[in-house]
């Protein structure tokens, strides 16, 4: 194994550059180093100015997501001992279809609303009182949502998304993954709230199932199937209220 | 307005953030995105099967001269070339629409979520033996 390796890093400064360039960077290659490690050395050792967002180093916080070579990975989690052996410059470019703030610092207020739009937290009509204690909850009602839930708001399935980066109002997996772990879940009520958002063109509508946010997400929450299962509730409840309209909330 | 668009609205023309465009070509490059791509493509070669199917049942109900016409223009090169590659992207299409089929489908059997190399096994079984049911009428008649 070599003793060093190559990194290319986008590098964009706003009040410096009109277009973003690549720099080139040499670091040492160890066995346990991820692309984050490689970052944070050149940081601390080779050049102070570079800028990227980082936080637990343990796929968790969902902050360090960028583009290696292409393709979206979080950078805590993407050994660099996996792109040794191609003998060319790791390239490390911002999460795509982002606008960027600097260098490898993406502007995330689009997701953040969106995410907010899909009210992502339980909600109940009658909150009963605490003196009547918890929701409670059979593990095959946990089952249903769990796997959505484990969601960590990387944005790794919008870079992945080229509905998004095509459409930039597509609501976006994620924000329809996270609606769809309420919508599962037991002790919420709010799915009817939550359709107005996700059942118009820039909610599922919008989404063509590629499929590559399933494929990119290090949790593996499934957005694609999350939506996809939302298509069919959308048209159910859309003919339900077309035959049955007394029935309707 | 809806909260997204002003979401996007909001990034679109802030000076100082670096925007990329989308090139045309995104889809080249990359074999999931051409995939994709060759899929939505497929739909066109579809509608034709469903264009010939409708002419032929036409032929059909308009008698025997006219079904032999409609027969000779199937035999029509231009035309066995066009219905050779749509065969293939008919194929590719439901191939690649069963292997997607799991995701969409979530269902539920005494409270476990059905294996999904179960529901794209039952799709092609299914096939399978719709196939053989036409297999059999023609190889009958």
């Amino acid at each position: 194994m070599p003793e060093t390796i190559s990194l290319e890093v986008l590098r964009y400064s706003p009040e410096r550059d009109a277009e973003p360039s690549f720099q080139r960077y040499d670091v040492p290659l160890h066995k346990d180093w991820v692309v984050l490690d490689a970052l944070n050395y050149i940081k601390d050792k080779v050049d102070g100015s570079l800028t990227f967002r980082w936080s637990c180093r343990m796929g968790i916080c969902g902050s360090c997501g960028m583009m290696v070579n292409g393709e979206p990975k979080l950078t805590c989690a993407t050994f660099l001992s996996n792109y040794a052996k191609e003998n060319k410059p790791v390239r490390v470019q911002p999460l795509r279809y982002f606008p960027v703030i600097r260098d490898l610092v993406v502007e995330v207020t689009d997701f953040m609303t969106k995410l907010q739009s899909v009210k992502p937290w339980l909600i109940r009509g009658d909150g009963k009182p605490i003196s009547e204690g918890e929701y409670l909850q059979t593990p095959e009602q946990l089952d249903r949502y769990k796997q959505f839930s484990m969601c960590i708001n990387c944005m790794l399935c919008y870079a992945a998304c080229p509905v998004y980066g095509l459409d930039p109002v597509f609501i976006g997996p994620a924000a329809i993954a996270l609606a769809q772990r309420y919508n599962m879940d037991s002790r919420d009520e709010g799915a009817h709230e939550r359709m107005d958002v996700l059942a118009q063109h820039e909610g599922i509508w919008g989404c063509t199932f590629v499929g590559e946010c399933t494929k990119v997400c290090p949790k593996h929450v499934d957005p694609a199937g999350a939506i996809q299962q939302y298509k069919l509730t959308a048209t159910i409840e859309r003919f339900k209220s077309f035959l049955m309209p007394w029935a309707a909330k | 307005m809806s909260d997204t668009r002003q979401a996007a609205r909001y990034t679109e023309y802030h000076p100082r953030w670096y925007r990329p465009r989308v090139s045309t070509w995104w889809w080249l490059g990359r074999w999931p995105y051409l995939k994709f791509i060759l899929r939505e493509i497929s739909s066109v070669f579809v509608a034709w099967f469903v264009v010939v199917l409708l002419q032929q049942i036409r032929a059909l109900s308009r008698g025997p001269e006219a079904y032999a016409a409609f027969e000779r223009w199937l035999q029509n090169p231009l035309i066995v070339l066009l219905n050779l590659i749509t065969l293939f992207f008919v194929v590719f299409h439901a191939i690649t629409w069963f292997n997607v089929a799991a995701s969409a489908m979530a269902i539920r059997f005494h409270g476990k979520r059905v294996p999904d190399l179960l529901i794209v096994g039952t799709n092609y079984a299914a096939w399978a033996a719709i196939s053989l049911v036409v297999a059999w009428f023609l190889v009958r008649s």
